[in-house]
């Protein structure tokens, strides 16, 4: 048995849990409202999971085609989220976005440029017009780096390498949050009113996804066991354009630019089949659209030779496929070595991104936790059923800012209560359990998991499937209650593996509750039993709420949009764009 | 188009993609790697050589993640989107500075073991992974980007190249590790900021909004003058930034121009007088 050493208590206005875009926007804007931050990264600064986001910023900022404006990209979210989003975020985030962007040029981003000398913008899916801000196919990369290097100029404190394992509550109100630092196992605690979790999504839980270790849902299953709410838990994104050889790099993401640029997707039998699916939209339609087309071809025996679909771009000249896509010729090259430049790629649907979340205000970003807040692909609400491409940069940008500017208020005006020794010592029982557990190997089981929900709650999704994945998260439940750790407490993959997989079960079962639940088929939620839309469905969302044993999920209505809004959404964006 | 899905599409009852995929990639092949293990602070380390299933395509960090997994559960390494864009998995392969992720096995000799340990130049954590602080340090006290407060806001495309390919860096510190101005462990490094640092002054410097002035910064704190242009930085960095020759031997160029020379400094300081 090892033990960590005695715990050290650092005193916060604001704890930011999760230092990728939405974190670091958080604590950018946090700071300017002067509040103290401390902001946890999991991994090392400028490595969260944003990076690996390439095709853009969605923001309608107008400078590739004028007729652009908030409206139309409001219209486009609801239309692309099937009217499930939360429609005040949708808006926020439409007239936000391009003072965003604003921001992080004065910050020092580059964003390629126009030949007027305004920022660039390509088309994306689901968007009416040019609007991705984008860096070559490095978009997250340069994101990242911006906010990073704006955070380290204002000496915003950053824990690296550390871990939040439990949030800390007194009299129902959020007190801090107790984790431990890899490097030493030492454990840490955080004495703070406001919590921001920013601590990105869940792919993990799926066997092929492009997300990176990080993504095990433990923002979400920190926020859930504290007391928040979950909702759209059913609404995982699966983007269409995954690598699918060789079989060590399956799943990493092919950048939807490759569409965007003008990328034709064919079978094995020549077909443009994208013209079965939409025919007006092909290629650039919505992400659960293609996805599910290319699941259908390879499915119904046209897909290549490794069980895709081809994605092409070699009609184009090497130079610009280059030039606009260097990133995806780069990573062709190294793992696949296939010229993306001469020959196609082969792509199918990869876990990508969880629209479902905790359960925010739309203005405050603040959850039913008093200080707790959450933003970026932890929350949920504004991407509704299926998020656009692009949406999710600005998302973070929109909603990290907000979280950071309401969580320094409410820390500002709010009582800084010290956590109490006994949760501490409670927390950091927890977080050592896997030392004194005699269990499985938590690395087995996790493959185990993942294997089971990509079957089970995968693309498409059915009744008795569903079920089966009920019983059978139940028992990886109770087995992830019981996984063991080896080896010493510094530096330990099984330690934190042991820890993660705890979150990554309670979250799948929220996932696999609000899929049985949603009797439809919606965006990237698709019943093989129900494939149709359910207008009742279409007036809310599932919501899962957890009292420490059971998870319980209930269809929650949304108020009604105001008039305005409830003409952007339903009405074509020529129209709204001339509003 | 299609909103709705039907059943004929999902119970085709044929083998899914998962099962050709994983059928094509099975070898009966099995491979050598020999990992360098060690506690905080050791230098040597020790190696420890694992029996790994080979499979068509894999990386060298798949060997690390499979050992991991299966024979070494506390086997300590660093990584994040294994698909060479965070910069986290470096380390040394066969001697060489690499991304795990980026490297495949099948590039090798399969017959021989394949060797990985932590980078040399800085001092070990644990196994594969090494203290790598010294870096954030050095980032830290570069100026920051100071927007021009004396013209449009507007850059075309061609002003924006230069800096742009600065910018391409995922700060994975082989470049780092590879410098022989740094390459040694010692309690503190030379006041040296490293090809890293020059690559993110360089970023900074091209920006064509960007009016602070950091050469003496470069010559002095961070001192460029120690860099002798070996071209070692230039060769390990994976995404192909021209290091030592778009960033530091046109900063090298500055420092001289425009900061050492007291003729051209008089010359400029009389007609800013003007």
């Amino acid at each position: 048995m090892t033990t960590t050493t005695t715990s050290q208590i650092h005193e916060a206005d604001v704890l930011i849990i999760g230092a990728g875009g939405a974190g670091l926007r958080a604590a950018i804007e946090a700071a300017a409202q002067g509040a103290r931050v401390a902001v946890i990264c999991k991994s090392l600064l400028g490595k969260a999971h944003t990076i690996v986001a390439e095709g853009g910023i969605a923001a309608a900022v107008g400078s590739v085609d004028p007729r652009d404006n908030w409206k139309v990209h409001f219209h486009d979210t609801m239309q692309g989220g099937k009217f499930v989003n939360n429609w005040r975020m949708a808006q926020l985030h439409a007239q936000e976005s391009p003072e965003e962007i604003r921001n992080l040029e004065l910050w020092g981003a580059l964003f390629d440029r126009t030949e007027k000398g305004g920022v660039m913008q390509r088309l994306f899916g689901g968007h009416t017009y040019k609007r991705l801000v984008h860096v070559g196919d490095r978009t997250g990369l340069e994101l990242i780096r911006t906010l990073q290097d704006k955070a380290v100029a204002e000496r915003i404190q950053v824990f690296m390498e550390t871990t939040i394992t439990k949030l800390l509550k007194h009299d129902g109100k959020i007190c801090g949050a107790a984790g431990y630092v890899r490097e030493t196992g030492r454990f840490i605690v955080f004495k703070a009113p406001a919590v921001v979790i920013a601590a990105g999504g869940s792919g993990r839980i799926y066997s092929v996804t492009s997300n990176s270790w990080e993504g095990t849902a433990d923002g979400q299953a920190l926020a859930f066991r504290a007391g928040a709410e979950l909702m759209d838990m059913e609404f995982i994104q699966f983007h269409p354009t995954g690598m699918v050889w060789p079989h060590s790099v399956r799943g990493i993401l092919v950048t939807e630019s490759v569409r965007g640029e003008g990328g034709h997707l064919t079978n094995s039998l020549g077909e443009r089949f994208m013209e079965r699916y939409d025919k007006e939209r092909m290629e650039l339609s919505t992400r659960d659209v293609v996805a599910r087309a290319i699941y259908t071809e390879v499915k119904e025996g046209r897909g290549s030779p490794h069980g895709g679909a081809y994605l092409s771009i070699a009609h184009l000249p090497a130079d610009f496929v280059k030039r606009k896509l260097p990133s995806m010729h780069e990573q062709f090259l190294a793992f696949a070595k296939v010229d993306i430049t001469k020959e196609p790629m082969e792509v199918y649907p990869t876990t990508h991104y969880h629209m479902g979340g905790i359960r925010v205000d739309g203005d405050s970003t603040a959850t039913n936790v008093p200080g707790l807040f959450a933003a970026g692909e932890s929350a949920a609400g504004l991407h509704g059923a299926n998020r656009l491409g692009g949406n999710s940069l600005s998302d973070l940008l929109v909603f990290g800012a907000r979280a950071g500017r309401y969580a320094a208020q409410y820390a500002l005006g709010a009582e800084h209560i010290t956590p109490s020794a006994e949760e501490i010592a409670l927390a950091e029982h927890e977080a050592q359990a896997p030392f004194e557990a005699t269990g499985e190997n938590p690395f087995a089981l996790q493959e185990e998991m993942q294997n089971m929900m990509m079957s089970e709650v995968g693309v498409y999704r059915v009744e008795e499937k569903l079920k089966n994945a009920l019983n059978q998260i139940r028992d990886l439940q109770e087995r992830a209650a019981n996984v063991r750790a080896t080896g010493s407490v510094m530096y330990n993959p099984v330690w934190h593996t042991a820890l993660d997989v705890k979150n990554m079960a309670l979250i799948a079962e929220t996932i696999a509750q609000s899929a049985h639940l949603r009797t439809e088929s919606r965006g990237a939620h698709s019943r093989v039993d129900f494939p149709n839309y359910d207008a009742n469905l279409q007036k809310g969302n599932m919501v899962a709420r957890y009292d420490g044993q059971n998870v319980t999920v209930a269809f929650v209505e949304q108020p009604p949009m105001p008039q305005e809004l409830h003409d952007l959404t339903y009405n074509k964006p020529e129209v709204a764009a001339a509003a | 188009m299609s909103e709705t899905v039907t059943s004929t599409q999902v119970h085709g009852g044929g083998a899914t993609a998962d099962q050709i995929v994983s059928v094509d990639s099975a070898t009966n092949q099995h491979i050598q790697v020999r990992i360098n293990r060690g506690e905080a602070g050791e230098i040597e380390g020790r190696w420890e050589e694992f029996t790994v299933p080979l499979a068509k395509g894999m990386v060298v960090l798949d060997t690390v993640l499979w050992v991991q997994a299966h024979q070494a559960n506390d086997l300590a390494a660093r990584w994040n989107c294994k698909a060479a864009k965070c910069g986290s998995c470096s380390a040394e392969i066969n001697g060489k500075p690499r991304l795990m992720c980026k490297t495949r096995v099948e590039d090798f000799n399969l017959a021989e073991p394949i060797l990985i340990q932590p980078l040399q130049t800085f001092k070990r954590i644990k196994d594969l992974v090494t203290d790598v602080s010294w870096n954030y340090r050095i980032n830290a006290t570069i100026k920051p980007f100071t927007p021009r407060q004396d013209r449009e806001w507007k850059w075309f495309q061609h002003d924006a190249d230069r800096a742009q390919e600065m910018r391409k860096c995922i700060e994975c510190f082989l470049c780092q590790d590879v410098c022989h101005v740094l390459r040694y462990q010692t309690e503190e490094k030379p006041q040296f900021a490293g090809p890293r640092y020059f690559v993110r002054t360089a970023g900074l410097d091209f920006h064509p909004m960007d009016g602070a002035e950091r050469l003496e910064q470069l010559a002095d704190e961070h001192g460029l003058g120690l860099c002798n242009i070996t071209y070692c930085c230039s060769e390990v960095c994976p995404e192909h930034i021209a290091i030592t020759h778009n960033a530091i031997i046109p900063e090298k160029e500055r420092v001289v121009d425009e900061f050492h020379d007291p003729v051209k400094k008089f010359i400029r300081k009389i007609q800013k007088k003007k």
